[in-house]
């Protein structure tokens, strides 16, 4: 019979003090809500100040976690993992969030939709994450998933709080219920797909799937079938919450309504989330799903087609984009193509660790520098949302210099020009790609590139080689972007310059 | 194992960085006046250590020269992991090229000082940071021999040309650069994949072998007994495995190539030249066309024939037929246009054209004319570029009907650019005459070309006296069309002076006395063609 333990016996036989980065997030998140009620009329100063303290804390509890932790470990009874893998995502995401939140104080002051929520919101999404890259089980990767994806609803559709009936309002709620309806969409796919490889293997934990799923594939009965199927689904789920293509209809019209800093913070944690989950189940799990002896996995063609379409199609249509944030938006679904295009080398066996740490280091290349050049463009914004178009960029190298520039290495980053992190990133996932054999998609891969720079250097174009026609852009220079900016700048310079930094943080990661 | 210590090679290389260093932190608009300084002093020491490369390097030797070498990073591929490595060093053919470098890069700033494009366009500060920029990815392209950081070089080489072109170009600078920018990135991303590819089969990504650890170019040359081309065929009939890439070798050798090509560039991959050449300011458009251009022959030279030797040799007719095809061509084109600075674009074309088949005649002689050859384009048309630009500051118009008669009021200056063209077109006891004559003998002696290349590369020879002869009489003879308003024009600023006598001296120089060049390649050349004799 079961027994019910007392609550010493739960907390170290889940070994709770594993999980502390992020529960310690969400207890922050908590204690937030009370920050704000009592804060009055100082609290647009003071709830920010402490959100960037409890994204502290949590950052200091994951080295602790992760410096003392001699491989990995799992917690509340191998529901969660701990482990070099988690980590890494948990520092990614801690810092996105914090040029996030940077970025979000004058903004919402600025937009007149400051509210304490706000802060909340964001820490309680990010916390969502990073469950979601230390979930170990399927149920885990649903729960963290809603809990990652649910504020980001309600962030996207924050504008409309002020509802004054203008165009910004109307997108910005647009932006929240196409959001809402399309993740909640693909989050019965998800669950339906869980709901299938439980049927097939009788489990929902994913090392425990790992050791069954041999055995349901040599069977070769229905239940092999549910297991395709329902990694299928599982692919489908999480395509729309990274939206690589054909998953990828929402993200212009979303990417564009939402207050910009909820924009940077969702296209990067809400990915992280998304490959995290795609990675611990395609490459733990359901490496063994293999079809014909000796390949790769059977999913590995799948991954490749959505990573070959995803490039294509992402890159093409990002040229004729004049807004920057669809511009970005496109892009991001872009970048999701490269890490996919790692996701599906690490099918082949042998190169998964490899592939594992290519796309880590390409998502903290993406992170910092997406968040960077999202930074820029909310910061020539004008307030009633106008002046994001391309055309209102120029001339930006003579009366912002310093943005400009900025700007400049962020567009570099992105193209993947050397001695930036993205092209780091890029490497990486190119040579894991040329590895597993995937040299078809790798050339691919650099093509589109190529064409991804045509739109990246029009920017640069615009800012540099042609002169203001027009008035001097009022931009929201203010320290605290400043800070958010220059960070973003620091990481993409000293990771794109100092190769063995990225590749050493990544050495230790293997979840095979 | 690591080959550590600091090595002169490392001082050269990093020296334009120092002097970008120093130029960030200086304020653009109260030390305007030292910027241009800064940036000619430094361009300037780095020569003089180049120079003393030169002092300490040994032509009597195959081998790298100052080398340095130490693991930069590891790439783990599955089992194995594969080091980056920071290595550097000179063999005769490198330790000539970075001399053309520092060589040009002095001549370059002297030449944009005092330019109208500051009084227009301004930001002086942002542009010699760029050109040190340029100066230390042009060194390093030349001077590394790890594939990933060769890439890096290579890559970063196409920022600051393309912001020169960009920002202090002329009316179509933004197609230009766009052009430019697109068009070597779409060739070159290739080559990443070739070069992945690489490394994935061998296991290291150094080119040459340094401190015990074998390069690519040694496993490819001692791969199961095959020595040269001509033992491989054998090898494979036995049942041995020919050269290390034998069944994708064709893909790889393509994958370096069209990154080069594009660079060189090639027929038919030249379009993007005369666009960015033309736009360029005037000292772009010396370095674009002094060093930027050799860095396509050199990869060629130093990767495709190094490391695909079959496929090269496969490949050799063609891509020698298209270098041809160039010298004809660019000299046809070039002889059509009404635009100075298009003539002379297009006539590295042609130049180019010759260093190409040279190249590809893939024996001693044709490799030492086409290096030479490089050397000395690099000298003449940057020559002639310079001349153009000293044009346009004064007359600013490009088109040739608009010139006429400047010998008359520039007599110095058009003594100048007749010695300067006759060295273009190859005039013997000059040094271009030396390059392509080099080469038409070595496609003459090649076991790969036939007579009919050596017969149209000569051709090519004479159209090169064609249409410089017509570009000198329709500037500089005749009657003078558009007198200058202010006759103080007419002569030469000191800094135009002091930017053609180094060029002129090198020109006699080699005219004369090429055997100190030949010499320093001597080695080194004959350890590539080594691979190709029958």
């Amino acid at each position: 019979m079961f027994e019910s333990p007392t609550i010493a016996e739960f907390v170290t036989q889940s070994n709770l003090a594993s999980t502390l980065p992020g529960t310690l997030l969400v207890a922050w998140t908590l204690l937030l809500v009370l920050v704000d009620l009592f804060a009055g009329d100082e609290r647009e100063h003071w709830t920010p100040l402490m959100a960037c303290l409890g994204l502290g804390v949590s950052f200091v509890a994951n080295l602790f976690v992760y410096a003392s932790a001699a491989g990995q470990q799992t917690a509340l009874y191998g529901m969660f993992i701990a482990d070099a893998f988690t980590g890494f995502l948990n520092i990614v995401i801690l810092v996105a969030t914090l040029l996030a939140v940077l970025m979000s104080r004058d903004y919402l002051k600025r937009a007149g939709i400051h509210r304490g929520e706000y802060y909340i919101l964001t820490l309680l999404s990010s916390a969502g994450a990073m469950f979601m890259v230390a979930a170990n089980d399927l149920i885990v990767v649903f729960v963290a998933l809603e809990l990652l994806s649910i504020p980001l609803y309600i962030l996207a559709a924050f504008r409309s709080i002020k509802n004054d009936g203008s165009e910004l309002a109307l997108k910005s709620e647009e932006s929240g219920m196409k959001y809402f309806i399309l993740g909640a969409f693909s989050s019965a796919f998800l669950v339906f797909g869980a709901a299938l490889v439980y049927g097939a293997t009788g489990t929902t934990n994913i090392p425990q799937i790992l050791e069954i799923a041999p055995a349901v594939v040599d069977a070769a009965s229905s239940a092999t079938f549910y297991l395709v199927v329902g990694a299928a689904l599982l692919i489908v789920g999480l395509g729309f919450k990274v939206a690589v293509v054909p998953f990828h209809m929402w993200t212009p019209d979303v990417y564009e309504g939402a207050p910009t800093p909820v924009t940077a913070l969702m296209s990067v944690t809400a990915k992280i989330g998304g490959f995290a989950a795609l990675l611990r189940i395609l490459v733990t799990a359901l490496s063994v799903l293999v079809l014909v002896d000796g390949g790769a996995a059977a999913w590995q063609t799948t991954i490749s087609i959505i990573a070959a379409l995803t490039l294509v199609l992402g890159n093409f249509v990002a040229i004729s984009q004049r807004n920057l944030k669809r511009m970005l938006a496109y892009s991001s679904i872009a970048h999701a193509g490269y890490i996919m295009v790692a996701l599906a080398a690490a099918g082949t066996a042998g190169t998964a660790d490899s592939a594992t740490q290519g796309a880590l280091v390409y998502i903290l290349a993406y992170m910092f520098t997406n968040l960077g050049a999202f930074a820029v463009v909310m910061t020539i914004e004008r307030v009633d949302g106008g002046g994001g178009n391309i055309d209102d960029i120029t001339g930006l190298a003579r009366s912002r210099p310093l943005l400009a520039m900025a700007m400049t290495i962020f567009m570099l980053s992105l193209t993947g020009i050397p001695l930036t992190a993205g092209f780091v990133g890029k490497f990486m996932v190119f040579a894991a790609a040329v590895q597993a054999g995937l040299v078809g998609l790798a050339v691919i891969g650099v093509l589109t590139s190529v064409v991804s720079a045509f739109y990246y250097m029009r920017v640069v174009v615009n800012m540099y080689l042609r002169e203001s026609s027009g008035e001097l852009v009022p931009a929201l220079e203010t320290i605290y972007v400043r800070w958010a900016i220059n960070i973003a700048l620091a990481g993409t310079l000293i990771f794109g310059i100092f190769y063995p930094l990225a590749s050493n943080l990544v050495s230790m990661v293997s979840i095979t | 194992m690591d080959v550590t210590g600091l090595s002169l090679t490392t001082i050269t290389l990093f020296l334009p960085m120092l002097g970008l260093a120093i130029l960030l932190f200086m304020n653009g608009e109260t030390q305007r006046e030292n910027l241009k300084w800064v940036a000619f002093a430094t361009s300037l020491v780095t020569f003089v250590a180049s120079v003393l490369m030169w002092i300490n390097f040994d032509p009597a030797t195959a081998e790298l020269q100052m080398v340095q070498r130490n693991t930069w990073a590891e790439v783990s591929l599955g089992d194995s992991a594969i080091n980056i490595s920071y290595f550097v060093g000179v063999d005769g053919i490198s330790m000539l090229l970075v001399l053309l470098t520092t060589f040009i890069m002095p001549i370059a700033i002297l030449g944009s000082f005092g330019s109208h494009i500051f009084a227009e366009r301004g930001r002086e500060k942002l542009y010699y940071i760029f050109l040190m920029l340029l100066e230390w990815a042009m060194i390093g392209v030349f001077v590394v021999h790890d594939l990933i950081i060769f890439y890096v070089f290579w890559e970063v080489t196409l920022v600051p040309m393309y912001f020169l072109i960009g920002i202090w170009g002329s009316e179509e600078r933004i197609y230009a650069a766009v052009k430019f920018f697109l068009y070597t990135m779409a060739g070159s991303i290739l080559m990443l994949i070739a070069i992945l590819y690489v490394g994935n089969t061998t296991g290291t990504f150094s080119t040459y072998s340094a401190g015990g650890d074998v390069g690519v170019i040694e496993m490819v040359q001692s791969h199961e007994g095959a020595g040269t081309y001509w033992d491989a065929p054998e090898a494979e009939a036995e049942g041995e495995p020919g050269f290390l890439f034998s069944s994708v070798e064709s893909f790889l050798f393509l994958g370096f190539l069209v990154a080069f090509a594009i660079k060189v560039p090639i027929f038919p991959f030249h379009s993007w030249l005369p666009d960015a050449h033309v736009q360029a300011p005037t000292a772009g458009s010396v370095i674009l066309a002094g060093v930027l251009l050799k860095m396509g022959t050199y990869g060629i030279v130093r990767f495709n024939l190094n490391l695909f030797p079959e496929a090269t040799v496969a490949w050799a007719p063609t891509i020698a037929f298209l270098g041809v095809v160039g010298i004809i061509y660019g000299a046809w084109v070039s002889y059509a246009q009404n635009n100075v600075k298009k003539l002379v674009a297009y006539s590295s074309v042609s130049h180019l054209g010759f260093v190409v088949l040279g190249i590809f005649a893939l024996n001693a002689q044709g490799l030492q004319g086409a290096t030479l050859q490089m050397v000395n384009h690099g000298i003449s048309t940057g020559g002639l570029f310079l001349i153009v630009g000293m044009l346009y500051e004064r007359w600013h118009t490009k088109e040739m009907a608009d010139y006429g008669g400047i010998w008359k009021v520039m007599p110095v200056f058009g003594g100048i650019s007749l010695v300067i063209s006759l060295s273009s077109m190859g005039l013997p006891g000059l040094n271009g005459f030396i390059g392509e004559f080099t080469i038409l003998l070595g496609s003459l002696g090649s076991d790969f070309l036939g007579f009919a290349f050596t017969l149209f590369g000569t051709l090519g020879v004479i159209l090169a006296a064609v249409y410089l002869l017509k570009m000198f009489q329709h500037v500089f003879m005749g009657e003078l069309k558009k007198p200058l308003k202010d006759e103080a024009g007419y002569k030469l600023r000191w800094n135009e002076i002091a930017a053609f006598i180094p060029i002129l001296i090198m020109i006699f120089w080699m005219g004369i006395q090429p055997i100190v060049f030949f010499n320093m390649l001597d080695i080194s050349v004959d350890s590539i063609a080594a691979l190709f004799v029958r």
